[in-house]
């Protein structure tokens, strides 16, 4: 780990939150002083259970990161030590240190890398500034979640947000869940990469595209990284689509990158961009949609679709997932976790499919032993796209764990 | 009373370190599940005759000061209260300010349960009105206990142990003081009715049955009779009428609410599942669950998988509330046995549904009885703020040793086929799982699986549980394992807790031995 020259000018820096309503975050001040060495003030309400190791963890912080006198002030509000950490950094980075050191909290084992077509049925978001919602949210099990650099996240608070998902990817285990973060829209989003591919994510999400160039500056900058870093293992891309003109342009962003697994779509921005209302029905995007649906499918890679974004309407939300799957969607969104289970439900296969679809694969299976070209059940001919789509339905089927044996 | 002794320590039976005279009583260290038999006759009060009351039947009298002079109110006596009309409560503290006014010194309060908006009483103990609390304290009572400002020594019991020590004769109530939501001049009452309603009135039964005198104060007076009548008008002394017993609003909440928080949702759900997979949810099965955020989302879920399974329960244990209700009025129960009614359904539910009974701590909690009602039922879901490795339990103390919770049922309940525990593995960030519980309140052999949103713990010695589970889906784990990953994720083991040696309250088990104390902080 290396110190940082102190080359810029010193001043007070803060970052996190701290308050009644907030929990596991916390306020860092750092006043830079001229001698006097490190002192702290600690308010936590962890304090019987955690206060020395909080000091003794603020004291490694800021001799990592360069900071030999200053006055902290801490308001913990029951932060996890990968969180405090970020909370820190951030705060003496705003002060003026360590711009070229990274403090980083232990590292729980890297997951297996993630394959191009893994099932993305869910994609869970978690804001990028509110650490409460990162240590449980693997356990909902979720197909990935999303930690969000962009939109959740406010213009001020990028740069401490960005610490806080590298040290998320770091020191949380998201369990069976790809782990995917947007960034920030370009050239943002540039800086945002520099923090988060060191700490290979399985995927990353870049937001209003709308044209290839932009998946091209994104992916480069991301080899550089991955190079300067040692990382062979994937970091997959899933362009965003928010506009009438990334819409038009689909297919060219799909095909611009080897590492691109699926596209996208933003419905808020795409119906903003067209200037027209958006509704639960979706009339206004289902052209966009079907277009985005048909240029993923001829460029090879997953259809998945926009967030339902009223919690509290299941109903509302288990049409709309159904509606996608009809479209040639194969996943979605999710705001909260309650929706998770929903979608999963909405985007399996219907039993009758099922049924029909092994009766199909039997009578194929039962063609191939006997060597014959045609496929045929009860009186009827089976075309081979038909016994293609049953047997893509039925790996799916099993992959979500409807069919308990194989069907092999 | 004196300032608070120091006594002598004993260790009792679970390893915990005792006071042996408490409040100028003896005391039993805790020996054991089932090893403390006590004989003898059980306590009684006086024979009274109906000459001594009026014949008419009219027991009212002026107001709270002058029953309680009429009951010989004198220092150093016991005063009960019940507390099913909870922070909404106006009746405990008007008795206790009337006994100051008569000029009592060194009382005992002895409440079912005591909350925040009593804190009043404080200044009753720092005046000498108040001697001390035998009853469970939280809020600003107890801090003031834990804080060790309190004379006498507290003494926290369960609702079933609350009626053992009373019909034992360990607590002799001089006077019990009963809020009634509809009363007759007779003394009959009943929780169901009134604009103060609050359902049932079990909490007072004991105290009505044993206690030398019972003042029943009301703020519905009706013609007598006072049907149903809960509490027996034959057992009261006085009658006295009031503008207002308490604050309806914060007697019960409009409706209670389930949970939106995902973590606990989740583990709501798991215990749902637990139930189901280990074949516990079956036709004619049993539970109880309260009506904590938890514990409202599980029955909502068990609903759902008892609708897909076509399974219906003979009964259910409330704690009422409009979940419990939904399933009598669904068919999916035969019955409610409602030990207390958290909102507003449940109160018109027990009103106005026959198959929704009103039970006493005594139907179903007290340990010296002609066996344990109890332990009839299938399984109970129970909260905790502590558990450790061998599933020894806490309920009344922060890991800080500052008191929290009463006990309530929660001891009795652990007599139950499948004790669960429903507790997130870490709260902000504090172990929930740790090497040693702060209090011990339930011990660990009647504690069957832990689940939390990390996965769910099944005690060793329940290896039927174990085996009833095998092949399914649900997340088993060591309680251990889930353990040591939340000290991971929490930065390693919180620091041990600064505590005195000095005892401020002991925690009773279900047979009236002690079992742990609760030491002095800050």
């Amino acid at each position: 780990m290396s110190v940082g020259l102190e080359t810029r000018a010193k001043q007070t820096g803060e970052a996190g939150h701290c308050g009644a309503e907030i929990r596991s975050d916390a306020h860092v001040r750092i006043e830079p002083r001229e001698h006097g060495g490190i002192k702290i003030e600690l308010e936590s309400r962890v304090k019987p259970y955690y206060g020395d190791a909080i000091h003794r963890q603020t004291e490694e912080v800021l001799e990592a990161l360069g900071v030999r006198h200053a006055l902290v002030v801490i308001h913990d509000e029951g932060a996890l030590p990968f969180v405090i950490a970020a909370r820190i950094e951030a705060a003496a980075r705003r002060a003026g240190f360590g711009a070229d050191t990274r403090v980083l909290p232990d590292r729980v084992s890297l997951p297996e890398p993630s394959s191009r077509d893994r099932m993305r049925r869910s994609r869970l978001y978690v804001p990028g500034s509110e650490p409460r919602y990162f240590i449980n949210a693997g356990l909902h099990g979720a197909d990935a979640i999303i930690l969000d650099l962009e939109d959740s996240v406010h213009p001020n608070e990028k740069d401490a947000a960005r610490l806080l998902v590298r040290n998320a990817l770091r020191a949380v285990d998201f369990l069976q869940c790809e782990r995917m973060v947007r960034i920030n829209q370009l050239p943002l989003g540039l800086e945002d990469l520099e923090e988060i591919v060191p700490e290979s994510p399985d995927l990353i999400l870049i937001p209003k595209l709308e044209t290839p160039q932009q998946v091209i500056v994104a992916s480069q900058k991301i080899a550089e990284i991955k190079a300067d870093y040692g990382i062979t293992r994937p970091i997959w891309l899933m362009p965003i689509i928010e506009s009438a003109l990334g819409i038009e342009k689909a297919y060219e962003i799909a095909t611009a990158s080897e590492d691109i697994v699926a596209l996208t779509i933003g419905l808020e921005d795409y119906t903003a961009d067209l200037g027209v209302v958006k509704t639960p029905a979706g009339a206004e995007s289902l052209f966009a949609r079907q277009r985005m649906v048909n240029a993923a499918h001829a460029a090879g890679v997953q259809a998945i679709d926009s967030v339902y974004g009223d919690v509290g309407d299941m109903d509302g939300l288990r049409a709309w997932g159904l509606n996608s799957r009809a479209l040639g969607f194969e996943g979605m969104g999710c705001v909260h976790p309650l929706q998770i289970a929903v979608i999963h439900q909405a985007f399996a296969p219907t039993p009758a499919e099922i049924e029909k679809a092994r009766k199909i694969v039997a009578a194929y299976h039962e063609a191939q032993q006997k060597g014959l070209g045609v496929v045929s059940l009860g009186s009827k001919m089976i075309d081979a796209p038909v016994v293609q789509r049953a047997l893509k339905l039925m790996a799916r089927a099993q992959a979500m764990g409807l069919v308990t044996r194989s069907f092999e | 009373m004196a300032i608070l002794e120091k006594t002598e320590l004993a260790i009792n039976a679970a390893g915990r370190m005792v006071p042996e005279m408490v409040n100028g009583r003896q005391q039993v260290p805790y020996a054991g599940v089932g090893k403390h038999q006590p004989r003898g006759d059980k306590a009684a009060p006086p024979i009274r005759t109906a000459a001594d009351y009026p014949e008419g039947g009219d027991k009212r009298v002026a107001d709270l000061e002058t029953a309680l002079r009429k009951c010989g109110l004198r220092d150093g006596m016991v005063i009960s209260s019940h507390h099913h009309l909870r922070d909404g409560d106006r009746v405990a503290l008007m008795a206790l300010e009337a006994a100051a006014r008569i000029g009592v010194k060194d009382l005992m309060w002895f409440p079912s349960a005591s909350f925040p908006s009593q804190k009043g009483a404080i200044e009753l103990m720092a005046s000498g009105v108040i001697d001390r609390i035998e009853g469970s304290m939280n809020g600003p009572l107890g801090d003031y206990c834990t804080q060790g400002k309190m004379r006498g020594m507290g003494v926290l019991r369960s609702h079933g142990g609350r009626w053992q020590a009373i019909q034992d004769g360990e607590v002799h109530i001089d006077i019990a003081v009963i809020a009634a939501p509809t009363a007759d001049a007779f003394g009959n009452c009943d929780g169901s009715h009134g604009k103060s309603a609050c359902g049932s009135l079990g909490f007072a039964l004991a105290d009505s049955i044993y206690a030398d005198h019972v003042i029943a104060v009301t703020d519905n007076l009706v013609a007598f009779p006072c049907i149903p009548w809960q509490i027996q008008g034959n057992n009261v002394d006085y009658v006295v009428t009031v503008d207002s017993i308490g604050d309806p609003a914060k007697i019960v909440s409009g409706t209670t609410q389930i949970t939106r928080s995902p973590d606990r949702l989740r583990i709501a759900q798991l215990v749902a599942l637990f139930l189901r997979d280990a074949g516990i949810m079956r036709n004619g099965f049993s539970f109880q669950a309260g009506a904590g955020g938890i514990a409202l989302a599980f029955v909502s879920y068990l609903k759902q998988m008892m609708k897909e399974a076509g399974v219906k329960a003979r009964f259910v244990r409330g704690g009422s509330t409009k979940y419990l209700v939904e399933l009598l009025e669904e068919g999916l129960t035969d019955y409610i046995l409602d030990g207390q009614t958290f909102d507003l359904s449940g109160v018109q539910s027990m009103a106005n549904h026959p198959r929704h009974v009103a039970t006493s701590p005594f139907t179903s909690y007290n340990y010296h009885g002609k066996g344990n009602f109890a332990s009839l039922v299938d399984a109970v879901v129970l909260g905790a703020t502590e558990v450790d490795a061998n599933f020894n339990a806490n309920v009344v103390t922060h890991s800080d040793g500052r008191l929290l919770h009463g006990i309530g049922g929660w001891q009795n309940c652990l007599a139950a086929g499948c004790t669960i525990l429903a507790v997130p593995s870490f709260r902000d960030r504090i172990p929930v799982i740790v090497d040693q519980v702060t209090t011990l309140c339930g011990p660990g052999e009647l504690i069957d699986v832990v689940v939390t949103e990390r996965g769910i713990a099944i005690n060793p010695c329940r290896q039927d549980l174990m085996n009833a589970v095998k092949g399914s889906k649900l997340p088993i784990r060591p309680l251990q394992e889930i353990k040591a990953e939340v000290e991971r994720i929490c930065g390693g083991k919180p620091q041990p807790a600064n505590r005195s040696d000095r005892a401020v309250a002991i925690v009773k088990w279900v047979d009236g031995t002690v079992l742990d104390s609760v030491w002095q902080v800050g």
